[in-house]
């Protein structure tokens, strides 16, 4: 199989997407596809899997050109996605899963299905329980699922949308294994959306770099049986970094903060929920240091700051922030003490949509019973000029985009709080706004602020932290110097092969 | 066992049968992602517009009596389905949301209903009349609770397996459930959403209708002011939560509601004893015995506990259980689906 892509455009509003790709992808190889956040390699895998109509171009396989009216008529011709968080239906189990979209008849034929799933997943080495809900299962689980399903289905070429987030070392060993036999070994075309620079070293043999919508160029990669010393993959990345953005992205990394008193200290606390049973924890946040949770999700960090924050029921151990107990204070009280909150959820819990820029600003003012609307709208306009948001005070808060979203939160916070305890704060935004939320961050740091934070990018938990506590189904590994530790194996901690360590 | 309590528990599935077609056909609707609020009001515009088509065909003398049922229960069938289509046409094409169309729905429907009945109050029309099905009804004791009804009721049963084989056992049953669920995978698995929502809807509906004829066709002919299914439509929106969105859990809560029913409109009539002793209380509240039991129920059924006891059984029985139990609407419920 072969596919070409012919002068391919795509417009969103004033956002031209895509600018006249054409590019020919070969059988048997696993091919990056490279770019910051909105350069648009995700539109032009959505319009080679027929999730999106392209405005114009053409795309043919085997030298035919082909028509297709949505994601389905794609599978038809051999091309499926696996989207980063997997297109499955939660309430099913994982064989309901398999069955849905393909086959034919009016019944389920439970049997036959079931013994191809088995088939399929012992010959990648998953393991799946046919009879689990999706809801149970982690997200390496359900892409295997979905991979699965697709080549039940016929496809040739898969396209993958950032699989490696989210996923232990482990885990990632298990998916480039199974993705190398089927490119190698069965001819399939691999295409992989990552940000991950040291994955598409890793796995691919070739790579595509996108910028503003134009294809850039391609490179080919090192083979895995050429000597891949650490210098080959740092000049490779180097290399691929100045493609990318056009300029050599200097390394960002915590300057030397003076460590203060504690903050928040943490002694054989004890949180659980119906899921989750945990052991006792205990830490202590100092003020200027940055602490990183580690762990897939809903391992137990979760839980364990939101009781930090009282927002999660504690039922043994002690808390104390800034000295005091805070096991006898309220969120709100602790909120007014200087101990921030901030979910991962930015429009379900940490914005209010339907709300202003100034409403939100009005929100988090003084408690005066009359808002005086002009000094809002004259402090929300200064709070955007200093903390440049795209966006204007009389917005709606979902009008904007998820960066200048968390722009907006960071402008709400209070100026000098006491500690930060941060949800993923990074989460889906691109390189360029992650690094300017660290420098706000770090510069809190600098005047004395602790933050604790999670996140499923390793890399993030690496560069920004002095602390690292891997959390696994409840027990809770530490890291006591980040700069001790590296990428790889904190993927393999969060796994929980802590011997590894 | 005795005679007379076995005809109570068969006159209690006859007359719980309306409940479980109306709760059954919403289970549906919800089931595909779209909740159709307007069942009270359209249970008894369907059951008076059935009942003048039927009375009105009996009075000119143009059908046999089956006919004319028929064509009560046809002209019921069209109105659920069509208000119902009205609900999905709204939140579909014309993006409003279905919880205030199904709202205002309800209260027009209603008005209409008791407008376009103020002709029909108190006269007897055609009514579904009642067979036993031979061999089934000599069961002992299933026969007689069971199989002495009416047409609809054995309609009610035939629609409580097929609903449930569909939805578990089909593949049209999994889109059906993927599209309330997540209307996105189902689409990229190639279900037209939009189609199959307007028809699930609609076929919904059309047994809200049925319902409505049921009820002034049957359990209580006629047509009265103020109406006799007044406020079961919001019973029946409640049951289908108690149920679980499960059709076999639907039915079981409509019967144990009809029953409860019973017994506390018999309390009323005829008073309490205890060993012969006569207790008095305000007996009114007696009323509110079901949906006390309801959320008894729910609350044991969702808890933590129930959960805990599950995991010491065997795990094909955990399996079943737990889809009967689950508590959870459709998560793709009363929201919108939009293409990228």
């Amino acid at each position: 199989m072969e596919i070409e892509l012919r002068r391919i455009e795509k417009h969103f509003g004033p956002v031209h997407a895509n600018r006249d790709i054409s590019v020919t992808f070969h059988e048997g190889r696993i091919v990056g596809i490279l770019g910051e956040n909105g350069a648009g390699k995700s539109t032009l895998m959505k319009i080679l899997s027929g999730f999106q109509p392209a405005d114009s171009g053409e795309i043919l396989i085997d030298g035919r050109t082909i028509d297709y009216t949505g994601p389905t008529a794609a599978i038809a011709n051999g091309i499926g996605m696996l989207q980063q968080d997997p297109l499955d239906v939660g309430a099913f189990t994982v064989l309901e899963n398999f069955i849905y979209g393909g086959g034919d008849g009016i019944t389920l034929q439970r049997k036959q299905a079931e013994a191809a799933l088995r088939e399929l997943t012992a010959r990648f080495g998953f393991e799946l329980d046919p009879y689990q809900p999706i809801d149970n299962l982690l997200i390496a689980e359900r892409q295997q699922l979905e991979i699965i399903r697709l080549l039940a289905l016929g496809v040739k070429t898969l396209i993958l949308d950032e699989p490696t987030t989210g996923i232990s070392a482990e885990q990632k060993l298990i998916l480039f294994q199974a993705l190398r036999r089927l490119a190698h070994d069965e001819g399939m075309i691999i295409l992989l959306v990552s940000h991950k620079l040291e994955d598409v070293i890793d796995l691919c043999d070739e790579v595509m770099v996108l910028r503003a919508g134009l294809l850039i160029g391609d490179m080919q990669m090192p083979s895995a049986d050429e000597n891949l010393t650490s210098a080959v993959i740092a000049d490779v990345k180097q290399a691929l970094v100045t493609m990318m953005f056009g300029e050599e992205l200097e390394a960002q990394s915590r300057g030397e903060i003076e460590m203060g008193s504690p903050v928040l200290e943490v002694e054989q606390l004890v949180v659980h929920d119906l899921r989750l049973d945990m052991q006792p924890i205990s830490m202590t946040a100092r003020a200027g240091e940055v602490i990183g949770l580690a762990g897939l999700g809903g391992s137990g960090q979760e839980l364990f700051m939101r009781a930090c924050a009282r927002l999660q029921r504690v039922t043994g151990g002690a808390l104390r922030f800034n000295g005091g107990n805070a096991l006898s204070l309220s969120y709100r009280q602790l909120f007014h003490r200087g101990c921030i909150f901030g979910a991962a959820g930015r429009l379900e819990e940490g914005l209010i949509a339907g709300l202003t820029l100034t409403e939100h600003t009005a929100l988090v003012a003084d408690d005066n019973l009359r808002i005086d609307w002009k000094d809002m709208q004259k402090r929300t306009i200064s709070r955007i000029d200093q903390y440049r948001v795209k966006g204007r005070a009389t917005d709606q808060i979902e009008q904007l985009s998820g960066g200048n979203q968390q722009r907006v939160l960071m402008g709400l916070l209070p100026d000098n709080p006491k500690l930060l305890i941060l949800e993923q704060p990074t989460r889906g935004l691109d390189v360029d706004s992650a690094r300017w939320i660290w420098t706000q961050l770090l510069e809190r740091c600098q005047q004395g602020t602790a933050i604790i934070f999670n996140s499923s990018d390793l890399e993030e938990l690496v560069t920004y932290s002095d602390r690292i506590f891997v959390f696994y189904v409840g027990s809770v590994y530490e890291v006591p110097d980040a700069n001790d530790t590296s990428i790889d194996e904190l993927g393999f901690l969060i796994g929980g092969e802590f011997a590894r360590a | 066992m005795n005679e007379e309590f076995l005809n109570t528990l068969g006159s209690i599935i006859g007359t719980a049968t309306p409940l479980v077609i109306a709760s059954l056909g919403e289970t549906i609707t919800e089931r595909a992602g779209v909740v159709n609020l307007s069942l009270d009001g359209s249970l008894a515009l369907a059951a008076v517009l059935g009942f003048a088509a039927a009375w009105t065909a009996q009075e000119a003398g143009v059908l046999d009596v089956p006919m004319q049922i028929a064509l009560g229960i046809a002209v019921a069938m069209l109105v659920g389905a069509l208000i119902a289509l009205l609900v999905a046409f709204s939140s579909i094409k014309l993006r409003r949301d279905q919880v205030a169309v199904g709202f205002v729905l309800t209260l027009l429907a209603a008005d209409l209903a008791r407008f376009l009945g103020a002709d029909f109050t108190r006269i007897p029309g055609p009514q579904i009349t009642r067979f036993a099905i031979p061999v089934l009804a000599d069961i002992p004791i299933l026969g007689q609770i069971f199989f002495r009804q009416n047409l609809l009721v054995y309609v009610s049963y035939i629609l409580m397996f097929a609903i449930w084989f569909w939805l578990f056992r089909t593949r049209g049953g999994l889109a059906l459930r993927a599209i309330g669920e997540r209307p996105e995978a189902a689409f990229a698995r190639g279900a037209k959403v939009e189609r199959l929502r307007y028809w699930y809807t609609f076929l919904g509906g059309a047994l809200v209708g049925l319902a409505g004829a049921a009820y002034s066709l049957n359990v209580k002919p006629g047509w009265s002011s103020p109406p006799a299914m007044q406020g079961d439509g919001w019973i029946a929106l409640a049951i289908v939560i108690f149920g679980g969105w499960h059709p076999f859990r639907v039915v079981l809560g409509a019967w144990l509601f009809a029953a409860l029913r019973a017994v506390s409109s018999n309390i009323q009539t005829n008073g309490l004893f205890f060993f012969g002793q006569e207790i008095n209380f305000p007996f009114v509240l007696l009323n509110t015995l079901p949906w006390l039991l309801m959320i008894l129920t729910l609350l044991v059924v969702s808890g933590g506990f129930t959960e805990r006891m599950l995991q010491y059984l065997p795990r094909a029985v955990q399996r079943r259980l737990r889809a009967f139990m689950r508590s959870d609407p459709p998560r793709a419920l009363a929201t919108r689906f939009e293409r990228e």
